[in-house]
């Protein structure tokens, strides 16, 4: 019955890949955040992403308001030709993807990464990742799936928001992100790039 | 030319007065800084204040944010509900299973406690809603005269007659929808059954399913 329900949903994965006017996107995508979308490089994971979030952040290349030179470099022409019908299908594609953890972070950063990521730190004002992100990194709706990301991926993100790239993304990430110190980013995308 | 010369020595007084002042800020925060278990060295330059710590999980006007957690909304609270939910934390008679340790991520002096219960108490943003429309009708009439069917009293009697709360009992008007649905189903789970909580355990233990979402539909559009 397993068995069944598993050949009957990777047939119509299959099919919705090749027979969908996505197969073609798909393709492109592959191309940097690679053939299984388990992240290449600069370019994050995909696979096993929350589809609204998929969406956002291509409507968000599409208007440009995601602006840090990579983005601007690579995805906003990728997300030119894109309509909303595309932008759905590749962030369902994408989402039913297993997702491999990245493990590339520092193993000796992993417990203070987690003591911030569940706790943040009241001292400082700093809120807990946790509250929004899931008590295991899996993300919910609109909100990113943080488990796993690679380390380099998560570190240049968080970065980014402090050095006043993309501002105009809806509240409180930019602000947050931009309270961390450099050690704090260390430590969090060690942390995340191991959870499973 | 006289008020230049009469204002440079008063300008230099102010000038030592604020140097004082950030040089006890600076010993303060490093204090501070070096009580932090999370590993930090430095103390961190208090970019936000309190209050956006607060708003960072509970919505930029304190409505409410939905995020993994559902982060009620804080826009209006009555000062005398807001402070004891925060002190419920602190003695961890108030949701001590989570994931999270609510205790110390709503860890505060007393005064930190009041100031905010006095900033949230002003800000009046616009309800979430969010809540099945169709019921709005059924949840106004429960709010207002209770079930009799079921002894449940009217939830005005003690909440206001449009839900602006009173002194300990909490302002609900404006509440997110998933929030007061999550609060009803689970009170003595999420709250215990002791002090000013016990009040309300009998009464969200006798309500429906169908009556609580009826009453959290009404009460995610009042303004």
């Amino acid at each position: 019955m397993r068995f069944m329900r598993l050949s009957i949903a990777i047939v119509a994965l299959v099919a919705s890949a090749v027979a969908s006017p996505a197969g073609d996107s798909i393709r492109n995508c592959t191309w940097c955040h690679g053939t299984s979308a388990q992240g290449f490089g600069s370019a994050p994971r995909l696979a096993g992403q929350r589809p609204p979030y998929i969406e956002n952040q291509l409507l968000s290349f599409f208007v440009h308001a995601r602006d840090n030179p990579l983005s601007a470099q690579y995805m906003w022409a990728a997300a030119e030709g894109l309509n909303g019908e595309t932008a759905h299908e590749l962030a369902m594609y994408f989402s039913m993807l297993p997702p491999e953890p990245a493990m590339d972070g520092n193993k000796q950063l992993i417990d203070i990464g987690r003591l911030i990521y569940e706790e943040g730190s009241p001292e400082s004002d700093l809120v807990a990742c946790a509250a929004c992100h899931g008590p295991n990194g899996e993300g919910v709706r609109q909100i990113p799936r943080l488990a796993g990301l690679s380390y380099s991926y998560l570190k240049r993100r968080l970065e980014e928001w402090g050095e006043g790239y993309h501002t105009g993304a809806e509240p409180p990430m930019p602000g947050i992100a931009s309270k961390l110190y450099p050690q704090e980013i260390e430590a969090l995308a060690s942390f995340l790039s191991f959870v499973p | 030319m006289d008020e230049t010369g009469a204002g440079g020595p008063v300008m230099k007084v102010i000038g030592l007065h604020s140097a004082m002042l950030t040089a006890i800020v600076a010993i303060a925060l490093a204090l501070a800084g070096s009580a932090d278990v999370s590993g930090r060295t430095a103390p961190r330059p208090r970019v936000g204040s309190k209050v956006e710590y607060c708003m960072d999980c509970h919505g930029p006007s304190g409505q409410g944010y939905h995020g993994y957690l559902i982060m009620p909304r804080l826009a209006g609270q009555t000062p005398e509900y807001f402070e004891s939910q925060l002190r419920a934390f602190a003695e961890r008679t108030r949701e001590r299973a989570l994931f999270i340790n609510m205790s110390r991520v709503h860890g505060m002096s007393p005064d930190m406690r009041a100031s905010l219960a006095a900033q949230f108490r002003g800000f009046n943003p616009s309800p979430f809603g969010g809540g099945p429309r169709h019921l709005v009708a059924t949840g106004r009439q429960i709010f207002q005269e209770g079930a009799p069917e079921a002894n449940v009293p009217a939830c005005a009697a003690c909440h206001g007659p449009d839900a602006q709360g009173e002194g300990p009992n909490a302002r609900l008007a404006g509440q997110l929808f998933p929030y007061t649905v999550k609060e009803l189903k689970n009170w003595t789970s999420e709250r215990g059954s002791g002090g000013q909580a016990g009040i309300m355990a009998p009464i969200a233990r006798a309500l429906t399913e169908q009556q609580i979402v009826a009453i959290a539909a009404y009460l995610s559009y009042l303004k």
